[in-house]
């Protein structure tokens, strides 16, 4: 099974990812799609226990699923290109506005490069594009030791934080 | 100014670190182009037409005597010894080597400097007024509030995959010296009624192919809910801009879509949640804290009753002709602010070489307590000289030909880089304004002209804000040729205009005569005192249209 970074360390991936169709199996975790999700919602809602997470696109509106979060063990979002910068803003509404406490991943091109800012806005689950080392997206995680502003995590601002102006 | 400690001096170098690791992989083939390309944008490096090119960020165009010192050594052992300061304020190397570019930034990040976000679809560099704290029509400094902005927007997580580039501008002033409305997004500091401090907030301005002059959103909002607001018009921004096509990518699209009204109305709405977040407050000991750097420095208050330079205002004509030009007034009675011109003897404009910034370092240290800034209009300013060293310090710039007494005149154009270094461009900007230059080269002629802003791009970007110039002018390619297409009317500040086309490009050895036809014209029609900006609202282009295309200039544009 394929490998993915949560809560900073590399893992075998123990979800599986389902498209439109494909028949729903009675046990296991599985990711459906946002659309998926809003139609078979009763059906859905009973595997519950056994977990059920919800994809996003970087065009659907996540307080769709205001409602629904409590119910969610995962959302995933989809970066069909790693320049489109929507699923850092969807993660932030989703942790930030609407509480989701659940896991929230990152999926599609996810690289090395954008993996801290990533981590910044909420998520805490990278599935790197198939074909990279998971060790090399792993070690993004600490380009940075430190942030001037708040986001999803608890950095305190550094404009509070920091050293008064020097006296002239 | 703001100065970093060590929370600061952390981000930079690990950011340094990132970019060298970045370089690396790129060069060892591990990263794509496409892959690389945004990460090095996002650090101020374009490959251009020649080499690479990188940009420096000057936060808000102030720099200390120390930073140019570097500045100077950086671009004399990493580029041919001269850099170019552009309208945002920042300055750009022409030759440095990709693979120099992470040791160019270690040398930058060892004085507080860096090249963060100064491309790329990102929160760039915010701009504002030159002659913030010093000018006497000022409501509030807008400088602890660029830096307070500058650290929010600084390697900020959500907002590094934007659309499209991002730029902010502050202005505390009643005169825009800014130019806010064409920004994305347009911030003035103004008070309510009951004298609470805030700002007016303006979305939607830009140049480039299409311009647009910004809405307001919202014509108050209190200092305290800067960063939420701010963050909100980003979010829906990030979240609904074009990501389809890049020409239709920046907010004023958006903005324009939507409506103004739409657009603000979801703005708001993002705003009531955005404001519940206290780590975005901006509370008065922070704003304190921040206008703390940026206090006046210890000016002498006994400065006013020296008066030496009235006696040499009247002895020296040289000397008081760019007394008058080139500085400035400063609400601290005995100072001056001095502007240092990178115009003329046929430099591009804002070119500076590495031993000119050492001399204005040195200037700086000696007269204006080690302070530099940079201005918009592609100038340098020394905000506080004495009035009785004015003479010392006009000497002294004289000396390294940087008191061109040309400044707010025809000759103090802004130019882009153009075809000379810009892979971008349709024509040269930098010979054309040498070729204005040299044909108004007679003082009197020019100060007769009065304030003139003329602007050249080479280029629809309009990196050399050709729309805003009282006369524009904008290369264009006609099968092959460089052509120059001339607008008239624009200007910037509160009543901001985009320039009205005049008819059809000019080719590129006419266009000193197609503006000397328009100064003429001026010039017949002005009443008296009546600038040039003044004469063409109250009569319109007509009459300048009429004598730029009576008769043809040369034989092939009868024919074009
Ligand atoms: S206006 Fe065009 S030619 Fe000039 S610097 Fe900008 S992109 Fe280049």
């Amino acid at each position: 099974m394929r490998k993915i970074i949560r809560d900073g360390a590399i893992v075998v991936d123990d979800w599986l990812d389902l498209d439109a169709t494909a028949p729903i199996p009675p046990q296991g975790k599985i990711i459906v799609p946002l659309a998926r999700w809003l139609e078979e919602k009763p059906a859905l809602l009973a595997r519950v226990p056994r977990g059920v997470g919800v994809r996003l696109g970087p065009d659907h509106d996540p307080f769709a699923l205001a409602s629904d979060l409590p119910a969610l063990a995962l959302i995933a979002v989809e970066f069909p290109v790693f320049r489109d910068g929507r699923g850092y803003s969807i993660a932030r509404i989703l942790r930030q506005h609407l509480g989701f406490r659940g896991e929230l991943r990152a999926v599609g091109d996810v690289l090395r490069d954008q993996v801290f800012y990533l981590r910044r806005v909420g998520f805490n689950a990278f599935a790197p594009r198939p074909g990279l080392d998971p060790e090399q997206v792993l070690a993004g995680l600490n380009d940075f030791s430190d942030a001037y502003q708040p986001a999803a995590d608890d950095i305190v601002p550094i404009w509070r934080r920091r050293q008064p102006a020097p006296v002239a | 100014m703001y100065v970093y400690d060590r929370h600061d001096q952390t981000l930079i170098e690990e950011r340094v670190a990132q970019f060298r690791d970045q370089t690396r992989r790129f060069l060892a083939g591990e990263l794509s182009e496409e892959e690389f390309r945004p990460l090095r944008l996002m650090n101020g490096l374009y490959i251009q037409r020649h080499a690479p090119m990188l940009r420096i960020a000057i936060p808000y165009g102030l720099l200390s005597a120390q930073q140019l010192r570097k500045l100077a050594a950086i671009a004399r052992r990493y580029d041919k010894g001269y850099g170019h300061f552009t309208t945002r304020q920042n300055l750009q190397l022409n030759w440095p080597r990709l693979e120099d570019v992470p040791e160019i930034l270690a040398e930058l990040a060892s004085v507080q400097m860096h090249a963060i976000q100064t491309s790329g679809n990102c929160i760039r560099n915010i701009t504002s007024d030159h002659l913030a704290g010093i000018a006497a029509d000022e409501v509030a400094d807008p400088r602890p509030f660029c830096e307070l902005i500058r650290q929010w927007a600084t390697l900020h997580p959500e907002f590094s995959y934007l659309p499209r580039k991002f730029k902010i501008a502050v202005s505390g002033a009643a005169h825009d010296r800014a130019a806010i409305k064409v920004h994305d997004i347009g911030l003035l500091l103004r008070k309510d009624a009951d004298g609470a401090l805030g700002f007016a907030v303006y979305v939607g301005g830009g140049l480039g192919r299409t311009p647009m002059i910004g809405e307001l959103i919202r014509p108050f909002l209190h200092r305290r809910e800067l960063l939420p607001y701010l963050e909100a018009i980003l979010r829906v921004y990030n979240l609904q801009g074009r990501r389809d096509n890049i020409h239709r990518a920046r907010i004023k699209i958006l903005v324009k879509a939507l409506g103004p009204a739409e657009f603000a109305r979801q703005v708001e709405a993002e705003f009531e949640r955005t404001r519940q977040n206290p780590d975005l407050l901006l509370d008065d000991d922070a704003i304190a804290a921040m206008q703390r750097f940026f206090a006046p420095p210890p000016y002498d208050p006994t400065a006013a009753e020296e008066r030496d330079h009235l006696h040499w205002l009247q002895q020296d004509a040289a000397f008081a002709r760019w007394y008058a030009r080139n500085t400035v007034p400063h609400k601290q009675p005995g100072y001056r602010g001095v502007f240092v011109a990178l115009k003329g003897f046929g430099r591009a404009p804002g070119d500076m070489s590495s031993e000119q910034m050492e001399a204005v370092a040195d200037l700086a240290e000696r007269y204006n307590f080690g302070e530099i800034r940079v201005t918009h209009t592609q100038n340098l300013l020394l905000a506080h000289v004495r009035e009785r060293d004015t003479h010392a310090v006009w000497q002294e710039l004289n000396r390294h030909q940087l008191a061109a007494p040309v400044i707010g005149t025809l000759s103090d154009m802004i130019a882009c880089p153009g075809l000379d270094f810009c892979a971008l461009a349709n024509a040269g900007s930098i010979d054309v304004a040498e070729q204005i230059r040299q044909r108004f080269e007679d003082l009197d002629y020019l100060y007769d002209l009065g304030d003139l802003r003329l602007n050249i791009s080479g280029c629809m970007n309009a990196c050399g804000h050709h729309h805003l110039g009282h006369i524009g002018i904008l290369g264009v390619d006609k099968r092959g040729e460089e052509y120059y297409q001339l607008t008239l009317g624009g200007r910037g500040g509160l009543d901001a205009a985009l320039g009205e086309r005049l008819g059809p490009a000019v080719p590129k050895h006419e266009v000193a005569e197609t503006v000397a036809r328009i100064l003429e014209t001026y010039v017949a029609l002005r009443q008296p005192g009546e600038s040039f900006l003044d004469t063409v609202q109250r009569v319109g282009i007509a009459p300048f249209k009429a004598s730029v295309y009576a008769e043809p200039v040369s034989e092939e544009r009868a024919h074009a």
